[in-house]
């Protein structure tokens, strides 16, 4: 020791730190990767490996030379970019539309925004909902996952419940008709069903969900909220006619919701700040997700519904603030 | 359940290494340096001058104005220097150095061991006695014990909150005084509960302490009135407003005093030092402080003589190692990093902390990524990563609306946030900056 350091109070620090709270959530992804990978084959693996090396590879291009700054790609942010992205598109779509895909996530929804911790939106969702605009075909073709290919060896792909539910509606047939063409609630639970390749399984999802909040990374007001609207939302519908809206049970397990309440609801950079905020965050997508699931032109609302409150947040955090100590007389 | 403040707080690694062991006399030193302002308030006025002859316990600066505090003489000896003298916050301050000869006390100081329980003095005499004493809060904020005692017009005490938390890691001065002087410490509270004629007193302790819960708990049977109140371990429960919170149930409201709620808060080791004052005459010229650190060889809980230098503990803990980095006066969340070794011991001392080099350095700034952590810790319900970015833009106006005077300064924002933000830095400026407009305006 030579010269005392100075500085002001605290001198102690907490254990966690950016690093720390990124590759928890890669690792909460993994079980959901697994399942893919499990129903998907090795298409899964090449979409997820694809997703992240671009996304990776962009956002150390553009900060190595458009900004010309400190590299920093190892936080672990544009991993989960990436596997989000994956996550969110059919394990058959070919390498170039992932990379337009990964330039829109990375470079327009967060580095043009200044970079992690300063983008109004979900990169992931930003580059799926712009994939799913510009090739609407190649984005809701989903391949048939390896037990539904014994079942049906003459084809190829296949729909999403959600969308063999919205067409059926379309055509005016029964729900009970349409429920003949959709596994059932619990292979849905487990995975065995078509869709994005990481959102097939609820099962993983909430496995990865628990990890998060156990290690406090998340906190259950967002993932609580959403779902728990959804539930509620669809499950006044399905009590008012069950001949005409689907189960809440059914809304649950399928499509995006448990991948989007646990791991893009509750993205830290674009969602509120405050427990008050994150609930009316977590209402408002439920009450959007349900709104376009029920009576919108898409089959799934998830996207959406948190790119809408993402939209929302900065006011959210002006109108619903934490509660001051000693503010209201002896409360 | 045990009770404690519901908002916010954050749990830290207590590492009270020196909770076992004893308070030990450190040995008086050659010379004491006793600054004259070692209190909130005005400094005191100097009454010796330089060659005077003084005993311990001698008035050397009398208490100037109505917030201020008499300093005594903590050793007897020749006053050598009155000159300003660097002291814990790193600025030169007026101070009286004394050169130390022999150990001659006043005959009026009772220095016996006896306990005295028996109160004889009148609630005037008790607060006369406290105010002559010098006494001032001992938890840190060093605020003079007689203005909390003198009751304001329209306000009344119903209760006496004794503050024996202790919530910052590795402080145990108050445990162990908990522990040794528990009954010299009932007596001060039944001193207070005279003084300010309230028949209640809840002495909030963190459970970290089982030990003083229990001791305090069976002697406070023969007290009516007095309870023990097991605290959850959560810092920053040892502030005032969160140990009301905690031990009241109530809100102390933004701007407002605890009096406000009827209730008058002291920290365990000023009532000890009540104690002392009015039953035996002493006034506050030493106090237990505790010097710890991983790198000390004999870290201890001492009692010291106001005055002593800092460098003094830390060689009878065993000396500071290369592998020292920084120097605290207090504990890691609040305390203060000593710019040099030679500074005094003063009345608000708690505890001198070495850390580590490793534990020094603060890790690189990175970019905030919005986790909110800082707004869920914020035990006064405040949002920090919002001031940090109202001081950056130099927003006063928006600075004052978030209640940026409400905060604390208790750490926790910087303390939790994963990309290490400087939070209270910034806050602490953005404070100041409106404190300074909100004071200017009043005139």
């Amino acid at each position: 020791m030579s010269l005392l350091k100075v500085s002001p109070s605290p001198h102690a620090h907490g254990e966690m730190t950016v690093k720390q709270i990124m590759y928890s959530v890669i690792f909460a992804l993994l079980p959901a990767l697994a399942v893919s990978i499990f129903f998907f084959g090795f298409d899964a693996l090449r979409v997820s490996i694809l997703a992240v090396g671009f996304c990776l590879a962009i956002e150390w291009a553009i900060q190595k030379f458009l900004l010309k700054g400190d590299v920093c790609i190892t936080d672990g942010s544009a991993i989960i970019t990436g596997l989000l992205l994956a996550f969110n598109v059919p394990s058959n779509l070919p390498w170039w539309i992932i990379m337009i895909g990964c330039i829109v996530s990375i470079g327009i929804a967060k580095m043009s925004f200044g970079g992690l911790g300063k983008n109004p939106f979900n990169p992931a969702l930003i580059g799926r909902v712009f994939l799913l605009v510009s090739f609407p075909a190649d984005m809701t073709t989903w391949p048939l996952n390896r037990f539904e290919q014994l079942a049906h060896p003459d084809a190829v792909t296949g729909a999403t419940s959600l969308g063999i539910l919205k067409e059926g509606l379309k055509k005016g047939e029964s729900l009970s008709a349409i429920f003949q063409h959709i596994p059932s609630n619990i292979q849905l639970f487990l995975g065995n069903h078509g869709g994005s390749l990481g959102e097939i399984s609820a099962l993983a999802i909430i496995i990865g969900g628990l990890f998060l909040l156990l290690r406090k990374v998340i906190t259950w007001h967002i993932p609580f909220t959403y779902l728990a609207t959804v539930f509620t939302f669809t499950g006044i519908l399905f009590l008012i006619n069950p001949e005409r809206f689907a189960s809440p049970i059914f809304h649950l397990v399928s499509g995006g919701l448990m991948l989007g309440a646990f791991f893009m609801a509750t993205d830290m950079v674009t969602t509120p700040m405050s427990a008050k905020g994150m609930i009316i965050f977590g209402l408002g997508c439920g009450v959007i997700t349900t709104i376009i699931r029920v009576w919108g032109a898409y089959p799934e609302g998830v996207s959406f519904a948190i790119l809408i409150m993402n939209a929302a947040t900065p006011l959210i955090n002006l109108g619903f603030k934490p509660k001051k100590f000693g503010e209201v007389r002896n409360g | 359940m045990l009770k404690t403040f519901p908002k916010g707080g954050v749990h830290l690694t207590d590492n009270k290494i020196t909770a076992g062991k004893p308070i030990d006399n450190l040995p008086v030193p050659p010379t004491v340096t006793i600054p004259v302002s070692q209190h909130a308030g005005a400094p005191a006025e100097v009454l010796v001058q330089v060659g005077d002859k003084v005993k311990v316990g001698q008035l050397l600066a009398q208490s100037a104005g109505f917030i201020s505090g008499n300093i005594h003489s903590s050793v007897s000896g020749t006053v050598k220097k009155i000159e300003p003298a660097t002291d814990s916050s790193g600025f030169k301050k007026p101070a009286i150095i004394i050169d130390v000869e022999g150990d001659e006390w006043l005959e009026t100081i009772d220095r016996s061991e006896t306990l005295i329980t028996e109160i004889k003095a009148s609630p005037e005499e008790i607060i006369q006695k406290i105010k002559a004493a010098g006494l001032v809060g001992l938890g840190g904020a060093a605020f003079p014990a007689h203005v909390k005692l003198s009751i304001p017009e329209g306000k009344k005490a119903e209760c006496l909150v004794i503050n024996g938390v202790e919530c910052e890691p590795y402080l145990t001065c108050d445990h162990r005084l908990m522990l040794e002087k528990s009954e010299e410490i009932l007596v001060g509270i039944a001193l207070l509960m005279e003084a300010l004629n309230v028949d209640k007193t809840f002495i909030g302790i963190e459970k970290n302490k089982p030990d003083a819960i229990e001791k305090l708990s069976v002697l406070a049977k023969d007290y009516p009135g007095v309870s023990v109140v097991p605290l959850k371990e959560k810092y920053p429960q040892g502030s005032e407003k969160q140990l009301l919170r905690a031990t009241l149930g109530r809100e102390v409201p933004a701007g407002a005093l605890p009096i406000d709620l009827g209730a008058v808060v002291f920290n365990v080791g000023s009532i000890f030092a009540v104690y002392e004052a009015v039953q035996k005459n002493k006034p506050l010229i030493e106090r237990v402080v505790t010097v710890t650190g991983k790198t000390l060889s004999n870290p201890s809980n001492f009692k010291v003589r106001i005055g002593t230098p800092v460098i003094n503990l830390l060689e009878a803990a065993g000396g500071v190692t290369e592998e020292a980095g920084k120097i605290l006066s207090g504990g890691p969340m609040m305390g203060r990093a000593l710019t040099n070794t030679n500074v005094p011991i003063v009345k608000g001392s708690s505890g001198i902390l070495v850390l580590p080099d490793t534990e020094s350095k603060r890790r690189p700034v990175e970019s905030c990524i919005r986790c909110g952590k800082c707004v869920s810790i914020c035990c006064m319900g405040l949002e920090p990563f919002l001031l940090m970015a109202l001081t950056e833009r130099n927003l006063t106006e928006r600075l004052e609306k978030e209640k940026v005077t409400n905060c604390i300064e208790c750490g926790s924002c910087s303390y939790t946030c994963p990309s290490s933000r400087p939070l209270l830095d910034y806050i602490r400026q953005g404070k100041s900056t409106v404190n300074n407009i909100i004071r200017a305006r009043k005139k």
